[in-house]
């Protein structure tokens, strides 16, 4: 595997590169800061990545560097065959609804420019032949709820653009993978008061090696979260309007 | 109340991907060790970069395999750092085994993703859910002890924020005392931040275990002694329950790293590890369900030699997730001492004695012989025998048995492990413990305020609640 991540010097991303560097697979990442970026490149290496693991700049804020970032991955790894991106911005609703602007970046990052940078792996992957696209959208975007309400928006659009993609593009050998986590303990939790089946990134990453394997389109991680989708995916609006979930 | 502090660096800030700032306070969650019998509600502080999240907080807290009050703040409300996400490797030699890593890189990390490549510590405790900063701070032995020491002598290096603030480097050559100081003791004379050790070069990652069947205590320690003369690690376990000939029966587990014609050409893979699922009632370890499962597990033990698994030979524990929860809602302690040369098994059979007596049998019982004693200031293991009992919490007479057993080990000269210790009171603590003088020296001289401490360290040293 020749893989390219964004997001991958925290939280799940972390978890998941490092495995992914424990099977010996060509790692290059894409991030925000040079020395986050270079700590984790060594730390892949050291883990077993094999050759160098390169980085380069690209923020999820600043689309114009996405096709730069990208065809600097392509060099270092000589045509990449997967694109990972587990990056994303998060706010608890009383958060965003008090800061508009914050809001708004929250849905550019997440679901606008996550999907124009979909699109330019998109591309690129298609014109060899196709590869895997995985990207991390959330269990907040299975259905409106009061705790989510604008974050959970942003990723119910990200989580409709990557099922569309995986219909329109499998046959052509694009796999698209969407992978829904519940609440995993990461630095976007912290702070937060872990609900029961609460995650650990290191879980996580092992179903989403799997999900890579296999090409599976969608998965929720842990795998107890399907569950408890299913059951709020199905209660009535009345219901819904009384919880607080 | 700490989260929205204007001055706080983005950078590697766990804010960083939260885009309507910080969150404004970190909830109270309920924070208790391994034993489940102590809980503080605690301010727990996670993130990637442990110089960010090590500002102003108490103490460090890693996977929390600490038994009693060790990784506890001193109170309610307080802030603690946890390591557990500073896990990245920052440099490794091959040529010379040397690895440099993050305070929250745990053992597990190390069985994972070294052992496969034909390296490992010279020194593992029986759980590998633990972190570096942990095993540092508790200066972890193994069944290796009687042959490479504890987990501190195969350290080279520390970095560390101590109780000013600043952060220094030591090591044998650079502040010897607070480098000693801080192997054993249980992360109060400065936040672990990263650590520098030696790791050993492996025939095969698999390993060659004898098993040897002993019909009694005396019989049991003989064997113990003798193995460790030939085998590298040794362990014994005993059946606490067995009564007249049959007291003190148990198993002697001897092992060495396989030589790579004897092992599978495979690494080992990775093994399913079934959890108990929620809490089990309190009252389901007794002596009644402990006799019959010790009479099955004596019974079924093989004996001979065989090549084994890396993980159940030194991990069997872990082999189950949340084996704490069969205590059910009271908890348990483990009570893990140390009895010096020369008297030891007299003493250990006295302490078996004891425990039958009271009705408070053991569930788990370890002995091991300890080689001499490290650098360490407070370091736990001394030449001896150790024994580390798992005792179900009983109301009250708990803390009567704990104290008992602690004026024996007084009486003996021996001491307790801090890490498991949740009972012990200050006076006894004291009287094991004469280095604890040295000791303190040099925590006043790094930290006279006291800003880093414990609920442990409240509990036995005197600090202020």
């Amino acid at each position: 595997m020749k893989a390219v991540l964004l997001g991958a010097t925290r939280g799940m991303g972390r978890a998941l590169a490092q495995q992914l560097a424990a099977r010996g697979e060509q790692l290059f990442l894409l991030g925000r800061s040079p020395d986050e970026l270079a700590a984790s490149a060594k730390d892949l290496e050291l883990r077993g990545a094999q050759g160098s693991v390169g980085y380069a700049a690209c923020d999820l804020l600043e689309p114009d560097g996405f096709a730069a970032a990208l065809d600097a991955a392509d060099t270092a790894l000589d045509g990449f065959d997967t694109v990972v991106v587990t990056a994303g911005l998060f706010g608890t609703q009383e958060e965003l609804e008090a800061d508009t602007a914050a809001a708004g970046r929250v849905l550019l990052a997440n679901f606008t420019h996550t999907v124009m940078l979909c699109e330019e792996a998109r591309k690129r992957l298609l014109a060899r032949g196709g590869g895997t696209l995985c990207v991390f959208s959330s269990v907040a975007g299975d259905r409106g709820r009061k705790s989510v309400v604008l974050y959970g928006s942003s990723k119910a659009g990200l989580s409709h653009y990557l099922e569309g993609l995986d219909h329109r593009y499998r046959e052509q050998g694009l796999i698209t993978i969407c992978v829904k986590p519940g609440f995993v303990k990461t630095g976007m939790t912290e702070g937060l008061t872990p609900p029961p089946f609460a995650g650990e990134t290191e879980a996580v990453a092992q179903r989403v090696i799997r999900a890579l394997e296999r090409g599976t389109p969608m998965l929720y991680a842990p795998g107890i979260w399907r569950w408890i989708m299913l059951v709020i995916q199905h209660l009535p609006r009345r219901v819904m309007r009384r919880v607080g979930f | 109340m700490h989260e929205t502090s204007p001055t706080r660096p983005s950078r590697g800030s766990p804010s960083e991907n939260r885009s309507g700032g910080a969150p404004s306070e970190h909830c109270l969650v309920p924070l208790s060790g391994w034993g489940r019998s102590t809980v503080v509600w605690a301010r727990e502080r996670s993130g990637e970069d442990l110089e960010q999240v090590t500002r102003d907080v108490v103490l460090c807290r890693g996977l929390g395999r600490s038994y009693g009050d060790a990784a506890l703040p001193a109170r309610e409300g307080e802030a603690i750092a946890s390591t557990i996400r500073a896990n990245r490797l920052l440099a490794f030699d091959p040529d010379a085994g040397v690895l440099r890593a993050e305070a929250g890189f745990s053992i597990h990390e190390l069985v994972r993703f070294f052992l496969p490549r034909g390296w490992f510590a010279p020194v593992s405790p029986g759980t590998q859910f633990v972190t570096l900063g942990g095993a540092i701070a508790a200066d972890v032995h193994g069944k290796a002890h009687h042959q490479q020491g504890c987990f501190g002598r195969h350290l080279r290096k520390l970095r560390m924020r101590v109780g000013d603030g600043s952060i220094v480097e030591c090591s044998r050559d650079q502040h010897p005392e607070l480098f000693r100081a801080t192997q054993g003791g249980m992360g109060l004379t400065g936040h672990i931040l990263d650590a520098e050790f030696q790791l050993e070069r492996l025939p095969s990652p698999w390993i060659e275990q004898e098993v040897e069947i002993c019909p009694d205590l005396h019989t049991l320690m003989g064997r113990l002694r003798e193995a460790g003369d030939e085998w590298p690690f040794t362990v014994s376990w005993v059946d606490g329950f067995a009564r007249g000939r049959n007291f003190g029966r148990g198993v002697v587990v001897k092992g060495r790293w396989a030589r790579a014609e004897d092992a599978p050409p495979t690494p080992p893979p990775e093994r399913f590890r079934p959890a108990v699922p929620f809490e089990m009632p309190s009252g389901l370890l007794n002596e009644s369900t402990g006799r019959l499962f010790y009479e099955f597990y004596y019974r079924m033990q093989r004996r001979g030699r065989r090549v084994v698994h890396p993980a159940p030979f030194f991990y069997p524990l872990d082999s189950i997730r949340h084996w704490n929860r069969l205590y059910g809602s009271r908890g348990f302690t483990q009570y893990q001492c140390v009895l010096p040369e020369g008297d030891d098994i007299a003493g250990a059979q006295q302490i078996f004695e004891q425990l039958q007596r009271e009705h408070a049998i053991p569930f788990l019982a370890v002995v091991k012989d300890f080689g001499a004693e490290g650098e360490g200031m407070l370091s736990f293991p001394r030449s001896g025998l150790t024994l580390a009992l798992d005792i179900p919490i009983d109301r009250d007479r708990t803390q009567v048995i704990v104290d008992q057993l602690n004026e024996r080990v007084i009486a003996h000269g021996g001491r307790i492990y801090l890490a498991k210790d949740a009972f012990t009171r200050e006076v006894h603590f004291r009287a094991m413990e004469p280095r604890l003088a040295d000791w303190t020296r040099v925590r006043e001289k790094w930290d006279p305020e006291h800003r880093i401490r414990s609920a442990l360290a409240v509990r036995l040293l005197g600090d202020e609640a």
